[in-house]
């Protein structure tokens, strides 16, 4: 009686778990399933011992199959491909199954037969569903309905708590059911499959516990899917937005697609500049040229602001305005224009106070500005370079940006996968080098040998030169060549020795980034040369100016006394007429000459440059591209071909520019507006120039990082601008009759005026204090010693830092050779194990899955209890699919493959290698049967 | 407004709404997206479910899979028969795992199966070469493509089989800092006609 009892029990809760896990009935099979309950109650025992028997068997097939189980099951296309394995697997599955109730297997025909009637045309693919689905139920069910077997024949003994248990049970399998609703949509399957499980988990739910799991819940969901996807549109909204206020950011990313990271790191340095500039030209001119226009006495007021009567004549002519001369000088973007008056306007705006902590702060924020910059790329570049195991990976799988819906983007997408994988290739190749290191050595000596010869030639050749030129002035009559040899000599240098040096640093074969920073220090050197010359010419120019102001002043002072006597002598009583400021005698303002100066520099060099991409980019390629037709080798390929972004020229052009815009602002404060109109027109023309007519480097490479080295360059030549501008500032006398600074004996003294004028008297002495050197001198001790400070802890840090990095690395690789060590040991164990139970294995060949159930069923009933406990906890492996596809990838990773069959799944529940298990040595126990199995 | 409710039953746009990522409004969105590639072919009627299949050749010129290199591949993964022609359900589901709302799992599932081109559950060689070629369009030279290939292998082969495993492939993506996101600006911008494709609701 018992027995038949426990039969029923155990075929009802069978086809609960039956149900529960062959999610994929639809509603009439479900339905169907309701009645065979009751039929199969009827049915003998004996039926359900085959059943769980055939089961355990196909478990067994289920564990040999377990390593490619996922993707067997969701995969029809490669069932369809490739898949006779597969399709056996299923074919066999589905024998099974239907061999253990056939009675299913007919149901299931009707009720394929019930959809052929609905749509004829289906036919096929519905059964091949079906065959999928069953293969699907087969392979989930059988846990659970081992499980629920298993603890069916253990609550067989009390019968007391049937219905309690199947009860709980139920109601946990309903909650099961309402997760997997709710996680339906994160599955893996294919829409006909959700919707079918969707379907009977549905029903499921409503048979046991009414209309659930619909209605509100259901509203809330939507609402709640609605906010989070209106939260992503804004967070995409407000990032396309950001990336738009970037100015130029699709640009330079175009051109990086095309060019690689290293041309576009010249642009957004350039970007960068230019946002410097702006800051510069803000400065400069909102607080000293905009103030001298608004409230400054008006043009032709006073001598310095009026041309002077000889150049009254050709003042407006293009000529005389091109070279600034005319109106241009006597304007308010040169030094000499504004007055020494202490305060101007209502405002009582105190100019030559402003113009000179302009001056100052213009060179403070552009050292804040890129000691700081520099300071957060080492700090972006050590923070970003930790995880890169994964570069060629990530490359691959997560470059394309599923989202691009348009051709030309798609383009620049492919062109910049493909510059990125380049730039990678070669990192990997330059790494993998080994050759000839003590030959390396010696090209890599006799590289710098050569260069730096060619440096000392062309330094000795300026130095020659401009001592020659000197001569040349003192001279009368010089021919044109005498005249601009200096020029002739420095340009050839420029255009000659860069590729001279490219050539020579081929010898060296440096990875194309050092490479690059090797050419940039190298022509940076020979420029210095300029530089020199440029200066020396210029003080040579400012101590003739000097030496031949104190005459003018004499004159100058001769001529006034001069007008005041006649004047006084005609009439006594009136005073007399103001001499016209057009016909006063000028000093010749040696600032202003400097200030023309460094902007005639910049405009020439404004004009070269673009004049040189135009005919040397430009013209070339058009002439490469069009003549090519008819011509006798091939242009492109051969001789003249495109050319190529020059990255080192134009990054040093761009610094040594600036460097021109720092030392000439302070005498030129119009400077900073020409260079932020020249930035902003190369920004458009050279991105323009680079699209339509470079071709990319042929080994495109990676930019550094933090562009550094750039920021370097730029912070060397501040200092080197830096340095002649506080000479003059601090030890050459102003100019007499022009200027903020005029009959001051030095410029710095405004500061000094100020002090003692207008803030009381304490901040004086203060001042005077601060200013002592017994101060000066130990404040300076104290900052070299914080600085050595700080630098002996980074330089801790960074050792730390890199060994932290070294034990990871180390710690990686054995984690690595650990789990290949132990794929490639287990399968040596497994066979030992055969080898010692060889009986059992002919005698029943799936042995391991068999003794499994031995030792789990072997064990008494308190070891039962928490087998179905962990039915409860187990069984949401329906509902956990996702999870049982993806699983977190750490426990799934570290299984090794052919440990992956013996393993227990996470998640499932095998009593396995339970302590309580009569034979603990698997493998070596006899293939005893399950009492309900034997039955 | 009234065409609505003879499209699908009620019963069926609630299952699609749990089976999708999608309202319901988008759901019709997408039908009519469907419908639109071949308006003689579908009905406007799917309460009984014709079985009615759009060869690739319509799906893959749609805008939003046009320019993709693996725009067959996805089809393929996503058509029931893997030869990339697509059921109204099909469709739906690749444009749910697609959507922005799927989460991570799910789409690194789908990604490995459209980089495994020849179905065999392992990403090898020959499937990194392919995705590599396609990615770039043949520009690399052949011993470019190996040596990258090498790479990835060398990278995210856990346990050093030689080819990558499910689990490799999710052991490297669930680092990537941006897998199937958005990151690069111009894509971002030029994704939002797409974007309102997918996912804008829209009152028909």
């Amino acid at each position: 009686m018992g027995k038949k009892k426990k039969s029923a029990l155990q075929v009802i809760l069978e086809d609960a778990g039956i149900e529960f896990d062959g999610e994929v009935e639809t509603d009439t099979e479900s339905e169907e399933d309701e009645v065979k309950d009751k039929k199969t109650n009827k049915q003998p025992p004996r039926e359900t011992g085959k059943t769980s028997r055939l089961q355990s068997k196909r478990q067994e097939k289920d564990k040999e199959d377990k390593e490619d189980k996922e993707d067997k099951e969701e995969d029809e296309s490669k069932e369809e491909d490739n898949g006779s394995q597969q399709n056996r697997a299923c074919r066999r599955k589905n024998y099974q199954r239907r061999n253990r109730d056939g009675k299913k297997a007919r149901e299931e025909e009707s009720q394929k037969k019930d959809r052929g009637k609905t749509a004829p045309t289906k036919d096929q693919k519905d059964s091949e569903n079906k065959e999928k689905k069953t293969t699907k139920r087969g392979k989930e069910g059988k846990k659970d309905r081992k499980n629920s077997t298993s603890s069916a024949s253990s609550n067989s003994s009390d019968e007391e708590s049937l219905s309690e248990e199947e009860l709980a049970m139920l109601k946990e399998q309903v909650e099961q059911k309402k997760k997997l609703i709710s996680t339906m949509r994160n599955k893996p399957w294919r829409m006909v499959k959700k919707l079918s499980v969707l379907r009977e988990a549905q029903d499921f739910v409503e048979k046991f516990e009414g209309a659930l799991g619909k209605g509100k819940g259901k509203k809330l969901y939507a609402y709640k899917m609605m906010m989070a996807k209106k939260w992503v549109k804004f967070k995409r909204d407000f990032e396309n937005f950001k990336t738009q206020c970037i100015p130029w950011e699709m640009k330079i990313k175009e051109v990086e697609s095309h060019f690689g990271s290293s041309v576009a790191s010249y642009f957004i340095f350039l970007r960068w500049m230019y946002g410097v500039n702006l800051v510069l030209f803000a400065l400069i001119f909102g607080l000293v040229i905009i103030p001298e226009v608004l409230m400054g006495m008006p043009y032709g007021s006073l001598p310095r602001k009026t041309v002077p009567r000889a150049e009254q004549e050709t003042a407006m002519d293009f000529s005389v305005l091109w070279d600034f001369e005319g109106y241009i000088k006597y304007s308010a973007l040169f030094y000499g224009y504004y007055n020494n008056q202490r305060t101007i306007g209502w405002l009582k705006y105190r100019l030559p106070m402003a113009y000179f902590t302009v001056g100052i702060s213009v060179f403070g924020y552009s050292l804040m500005v890129v000691i700081r910059s520099m300071a957060r790329n080492a700090n972006e570049s050590t923070a970003d370079g930790d995880d890169n195991n994964f570069i060629f990976s990530w490359k691959m799988f997560t470059s394309w940006d599923y989202l691009i819906g348009n051709p030309e983007t798609a383009d620049n997408k492919f062109a910049s996968i493909t510059t990125s994988f380049k730039e990678s290739i070669v990192d990997e190749q330059e790494s993998n080098k080994d050759e000839n290191i003590h030959l390396r050595r010696f090209l890599r000596v006799l590289a710098n040998v050569l260069i730096i010869c060619c440096l000392c030639g062309s330094g000795y050749l300026i130095y020659f030169v401009v001592k020659r030129s000197q001569t040349f002035s003192k001279m009368q009559n010089v021919g044109w060549y005498e005249r601009n040899e200096v020029e002739i000599v420095m340009s050839l240098l420029g255009m000659f020795c860069p590729p001279l040096f490219e050539t020579i640093a081929a010898l060296e074969n440096y990875h194309p980034r050092i490479g690059l920073k090797w050419q940039l220090g190298r022509i940076f050197a020979l420029f210095l040369g300029n530089l020199y010359t440029f200066l020396l010419a210029l003080m040579d120019d400012v101590n003739e100016k000097l030496a031949e102001e104190d005459v003018v002043k004499n004159i100058t002072h001769w001529t006034l006394l001069g007008h005041h006597n006649s004047s006084a002598g005609n009439a006594s009583a009136v005073t007399p007429p103001p001499l016209d400021p057009a016909d006063v005698p000028r000093g010749p303002c040696w600032e202003t000459t400097v200030g023309i100066e460094f902007v005639r520099l910049t405009v020439s060099d404004i004009l070269v440059t673009y004049i040189t991409i135009l005919v040397g980019d430009f013209i070339r390629a058009c002439f490469v591209r069009f003549v090519n037709y008819c011509w006798c080798w091939d242009l492109e390929a051969g001789f003249p071909s495109y050319a190529e972004f020059d990255i080192s020229g134009n990054v040093l052009g761009l610094v040594f520019n600036q460097g021109m815009i720092w030392m000439g602002s302070f005498y030129a404060p119009g400077l900073v507006g020409i260079n932020v109109l020249r930035l902003l027109t190369s920004m458009y023309f050279q991105c323009w120039a680079v699209m339509s007519s470079n071709v990319p480097h042929a080994r495109v490479f990676k930019a550094s990082k933090s562009n550094n080295f750039y920021m370097g360059l730029l912070l060397l030549i501040l200092f080197l601008s830096l340095l002649p501008v506080a000479y003059t500032i601090m030890s050459l006398p102003p100019s007499f009759d022009c200027g903020p600074f005029s009959g001051k004996k030095r410029m710095y003294d405004v500061i000094q005026e100020t002090i003692e004028l207008d803030f009381p008297l304490f901040v004086a002495k203060i001042f005077s204090y601060v200013a002592n050197p017994g101060l000066i001198i130990p404040a300076i001790l104290l900052m070299v010693l914080t600085i050595y400070y700080l630098n002996a802890v980074s330089k801790a840090y960074q050792r730390a830092n890199a060994e932290l990095k070294k034990k990871m690395q180390m710690q990686r690789e054995e984690e690595k050779n650990k789990r290949n060590n132990k794929a490639s040991t287990n399968p040596m164990l497994q066979d030992l194990e055969d080898l010692l139970t060889p009986s059992t294995k002919t005698e029943s060949p799936p042995k391991q899955a068999e003794d499994k159930k031995t030792e789990s069923l072997n064990g008494s009933s308190p070891v039962r209890k928490p087998g179905r406990g962990e039915v409860l906890a187990g069984s949401p492996m329906a509902s956990g699919r996702g999870a049982a596809f993806t699983p977190p990838s750490q426990a799934f990773v570290t299984q090794p493959r052919t440990l992956g069959v013996r393993a227990p799944y996470p998640g499932q529940p095998r009593p396995w290698g339970h302590p309580l298990g009569p034979v603990p040595g698997r493998g070596r126990g006899q293939p005893c049967y399950p009492p309900w199995a034997a039955r | 407004m009234g065409n609505k409710q003879t499209i699908f039953t009620q019963e069926q746009l609630d299952a699609y709404q749990d089976c999708t990522f999608f309202t319901r409004k988008e759901i019709l969105r997408l039908f009519y997206r469907y419908r639109d590639l071949a308006p003689q072919l579908v009905p406007l009627d799917y309460s009984d479910k014709p079985a009615v299949t759009l060869p690739y050749e319509l799906i893959g010129s749609m805008p939003e899979l046009k320019d993709n290199p693996f725009r067959q591949r996805i089809a393929e993964v996503f058509s029931e028969h893997g030869d990339g022609n697509m059921t109204l359900d099909d469709f739906l589901d690749m444009f749910s795992v697609l959507s922005e709302m799927a989460p991570r799992d799910l789409k690194a599932y789908y990604a490995f199966k459209i980089y495994d081109f020849n179905n065999d559950d392992y990403i090898c060689k020959s499937d990194l070469e392919k995705t590599v070629n396609k990615l770039t369009r043949n520009e690399l030279t052949p011993e470019e493509v190996s040596l990258v290939c090498e790479k990835v292998i060398y990278e995210a082969d856990v346990d050093n089989d030689g080819k990558l495993s499910l689990a490799d492939f999710q052991h490297m993506i669930i680092r990537a800092p941006d897998f199937l996101r958005p990151h690069s600006c111009w894509a971002q911008l030029h994704a939002e006609d797409l974007y309102s494709l997918i996912v804008t609701p829209t009152d028909i």
